[in-house]
């Protein structure tokens, strides 16, 4: 499949969802499965495909189709975590903006007519540049796909009424991206979460009574850095390992040019270093990223449980204000009451989604890391033979 | 005739030395006079004169007499058989010899054949191409190594000692192993007496490796970090290669100047090789001075051969410089990628810390060590691109510059040829001239000159031939070892990436049950 260089008109098909499920580790439920059949790449946007086959009652048809852009998914994110009913749940990480620019811009500069490359090298880069465009396309497809099938596998999420909206809604959602203004605010507004966050459990001396949630708080916290961390040192590796790749590309091209045709073999080993470098990636560098997202997203069900028990805090407070006062009791004790059923309703939620949210790392982890050993003993097998068989090539000739 | 056809292998590389032999032989008894002057004279171009009109006359008969003679050594199975024994006389080969060695007389004349077998100088019935062929074929049966760098003296006036070991069976050594201790300026001395005898008769004598001012100031002055170990271990590496260039060529095996530097223990220092001395400068003036030469020289080329090879090679030159950079970039990538990994390693270690399940903690850990041992082994491979491939592009790329400074060297050679002529054709009018104006006196020395640049334009005539058969046989010789040498390293090089592909399987196949088991 071509990939023209002024990345216009591409297309991707196919089942992504091997992939994307293996992040997330969810159980697909025959009764709502969605999936990303086909996406469309036109300049700077990119048009996904959502296919929803349902037997659940509230669809008009058993199976939909609506074509979707970045933007949708963010709205749907967005309506999500604000939504405050569901505070106590981990709200299935966003979607990460879909990325060609780098891509697009090497392709770029290739086409522009690099003189200093022979046109087997330029023929070799355009192909490793191209597998690397596709790779991200793929990437991306998969990360909103799996946002989606995250939705619609949690019991209580699959039921909002957005979600239903994005799935069937055959006209453009007209999603308006988000104005400077509003962009600033949500910026402001995460500064504010994290200064909350020290306020609510340093100044105020909240006491964090339960001992699954302090434990979970630090775990977090920690896990949250660390995953980050890691995320990017991945990245670095992948990027080095790319870098090497296109070395390798020059030098076969001379080699086989100086005249001795054994040589030409030597060609192989820089592709095959190059697959090598993007299925690491999607393994690794992916695995790592989408737990950073998601734990970052358990931290906020945290703070959102926090902010809860302020408020019965507060609430408490306030009621014996009043009971001191003997003014208003009646509507403080209601306040209160209401304050304390949403602490402990968020409360026991939250206490499952972090259960759940375990479970579904450490399987995560265990099929990517077993996928990623895998993958690398067949890689190293196969140019280990490749190598061999060039050598004995060159070896005959001798 | 009894006589042995199939030498043992040794007999192959003991025949140049025995036709080389020859010459020196011829030289020793027919032009004493001129070989007084030192070797590293800039005109022995007159040397091969002598010897050429000597090869010609040469006493044919007198070859198979010796013939018979060799072989009646050989019956007695004698295990010391001495070259310099009275009753020997100049022996010849077949044809006139071609490789012409302007050498001291002196030592060629005292070799001390004390091989432990017999070697077979019953080559004389073969012709000169199959010996050339044998020679080119084989086992040298010489083995050089450089190594135990050592550390001598202190501050600036430190250098580093390379042990130089030779293991040989070859007969012109007294030895069949010794080794000597050489600093880096007796490399670059003997290189140097070499170019100074051979490059200008068309031999391509291997280059030295480069003087590195910088890397040799951090030796000096002790500083003990990877760096300068580094350096060292790159000197080291490219003085063995030097070394075994050197020798693998035949011609230049038989240099005497080569033997005492792989042999005798005290070695008269080079100070000649100093960047700042005054033979340096000198040097430095003189190269200026060729390259303003050969802007101006224009010669016509008739050989169609050796415009060919001219425009080859400008071609390869490029092709390797390219290559070169192309390789220093891998280079410099794989180290990246070695320290991105380190980094991801210990990254990965510290989340298997934070990680709360205890099988997936582990499993983190292992993934961490896992990494580890696979930056180690990109550092590995990291070294194998370095020496195995880098250096000897760098090796090629100086070695054409030999190539292309010997083709200058036919250049030079022609333009002497031709302004021989000039010179010649003048001194003719002259004469002519002096005819007319009936001095009769002046005639004769008129004519003297005449007769003098006559032999002058005939020698010039013959040097040019002769420089560009050299430059043939050297250049064919080249293209061999080239080939050879790219295939071997490449084979190599491959090799380790094979090593390297067999360890990473072993790692992850090591990691897989731990992945597995996180429960």
């Amino acid at each position: 499949m071509g990939i023209p260089a002024n990345g216009s008109e591409d297309s991707v098909s196919g089942p992504n969802g091997e992939e994307g499920r293996g992040i997330a580790e969810l159980v697909t439920d025959p009764s709502l499965q969605v999936e990303i059949s086909d996406a469309v790449s036109e300049r700077d946007k990119v048009k996904f495909t959502v296919q929803t086959k349902s037997s659940l009652p509230h669809f008009t048809r058993p199976a939909l189709s609506v074509v979707r852009q970045h933007e949708d998914f963010v709205w749907l994110h967005d309506t999500f975590s604000e939504n405050d009913e569901y505070a106590g749940i981990i709200i299935p990480p966003a979607p990460p903006r879909p990325d060609f620019e780098t891509s697009r811009e090497k392709l770029q500069r290739l086409g522009e007519g690099n003189s200093t490359l022979t046109r087997e090298e330029f023929a070799k880069m355009k192909q490793e540049l191209e597998g690397e465009y596709l790779a991200i396309f793929k990437k991306t497809v998969a990360m909103h796909e799996v946002f989606l099938q995250h939705l619609a596998a949690h019991p209580v999420l699959r039921r909002d009424h957005n979600f239903y909206v994005f799935l069937e809604y055959d006209q453009d959602l007209s999603v308006r991206g988000k104005n400077r203004k509003e962009l600033l605010g949500g910026f402001f507004r995460n500064m504010v979460k994290s200064a909350d966050e020290v306020l609510i459990t340093g100044v105020l001396g909240l006491k964090e009574v339960d001992e699954f949630f302090e434990h979970e708080r630090t775990f977090l916290l920690e896990y949250n850095t660390r995953v980050r961390d890691t995320c990017l040192k991945a990245d670095r590796v992948m990027r080095a390992h790319k870098s090497l790749a296109e070395d390798y590309i020059p030098i076969s091209v001379a080699l086989s040019s100086l005249g001795t045709q054994e040589v030409c073999q030597l060609q192989t080993p820089p592709e095959l270093l190059g697959r090598v470098a993007s299925d690491e990636d999607l393994k690794l560098s992916d695995l790592f990223k989408y737990y950073m997202r998601d734990s970052q997203a358990a931290k906020d069900l945290l703070y959102r449980r926090l902010q809860a028990l302020a408020d019965y805090e507060n609430a408490n407070k306030a009621l014996d204000r009043a009971r001191l006062r003997n003014k208003e009791v009646k509507p403080a004790e209601a306040h209160q009451q209401l304050c304390c059923q949403r602490f402990e309703q968020l409360s026991a939620s939250a206490k499952q989604e972090l259960t759940d949210f375990k479970s579904r790392r450490i399987s995560a982890f265990r099929k990517n890391l077993i996928e990623l050993a895998e993958l690398e003993v067949k890689h190293a097998k196969a140019s280990s033979l490749l190598l061999q068989n060039t050598l004995i090539v060159l070896k005959g000739d001798a | 005739m009894a006589a042995e056809r199939e030498p043992p292998p040794l007999g192959e590389a003991r025949q140049p030395e025995l036709e080389e032999l020859e010459d020196g032989e011829d030289l020793f008894t027919s032009t004493v006079s001129t070989l007084e002057s030192s070797p590293s004279s800039p005109e022995p171009a007159s040397l091969p004169t002598e010897d050429i009109s000597i090869n010609s006359n040469g006493p044919k008969p007198a070859e198979i007499i010796l013939d018979d003679d060799r072989e009646d050594l050989f019956a007695e199975a004698t295990e010391e058989v001495s070259l310099d024994s009275p009753e020997r006389e100049p022996i010849l080969s077949p044809d006139p010899t071609p490789a012409i060695t302007p050498v001291t007389p002196t030592t060629l004349v005292t070799p001390r054949m004390e091989s432990k077998s017999i070697t077979a100088p019953v080559i004389f019935d073969r012709s000169r191409e199959e010996i050339e062929e044998e020679a080119n074929g084989d086992v040298f049966d010489i083995e050089i190594n450089v190594s135990d760098p050592e550390k001598v003296g202190d501050g600036m006036n430190a250098y580093m000692a390379y042990r130089v070991t030779t293991k040989t069976s070859l007969s012109m050594f007294h030895k069949n192993e010794f080794s000597v201790k050489r600093r880096f300026s007796d490399f670059l001395g003997l290189h140097s007496k070499l170019a100074t005898k051979y490059l200008h008769v068309g031999y391509i004598v291997p280059p030295a490796p480069e003087k590195s001012i910088v890397g040799m100031t951090k030796v000096k002055v002790g500083k003990e970090d990877s760096s300068s170990t580094e350096f060292v271990e790159k000197r080291r590496a490219a003085l063995e290669r030097y070394l075994q260039r050197t020798v693998k060529h035949p011609t230049l095996l038989q240099d005497p100047d080569l033997r005492q530097f792989l042999e005798s223990s005290e070695l008269p220092r080079a100070v000649n090789t100093q960047a700042l001395s005054g033979a340096g400068i000198l040097r430095m003036v003189n190269k200026a001075a060729d390259a303003v030469n050969k802007m101006t020289i224009k010669m016509n080329e008739s050989d169609a051969w050796f415009e060919e090879k001219q425009q080859q090679f400008e071609n390869l030159d490029q092709q390797l410089r390219k290559l070169h950079s192309n390789v220093e970039a891998l280079v410099c990538h794989r180290k990246e990628l070695s320290a991105n990994t380190a980094a991801f390693a210990k990254s990965a270690a510290m989340l298997g810390n934070s990680e709360d399940h205890t099988a997936l903690s582990r499993a983190l850990s292992q993934l961490a060590e896992v990494e580890e041992k696979i930056d180690q082994l990109h550092q590995e491979q990291a070294f194998a691109d370095f020496y195995v491939f880098s250096e000897l592009l760098g090796d090629y790329i100086r070695l054409i510059a030999a190539v292309k400074g010997v083709l200058d060297h036919r250049m030079k050679c022609w333009q002497k040829w031709q302004d021989a002529q000039v010179t010649l054709q003048k001194k003719r009018e002259a004469e002519a001239k002096l005819q007319l104006a009936n001095k009769p006196d002046k005639l004769q020395q008129a004519k003297d000159e005449i007769k003098e640049w006559e032999t002058k334009v005939q020698q010039g005539e013959r040097d040019f031939e002769q420089i560009s058969k050299t430059i043939r046989k050297e250049v064919g010789r080249f293209e061999k070892e080239r080939v050879k040498d790219f295939k071997t390293v490449i084979i190599k090089y491959l090799e380790s990436l094979v090593q390297t592909q067999q360890q990473l399987i072993k790692y992850w196949e090591a990691f897989l049950p731990e992945a597995k088991a996180i429960a």
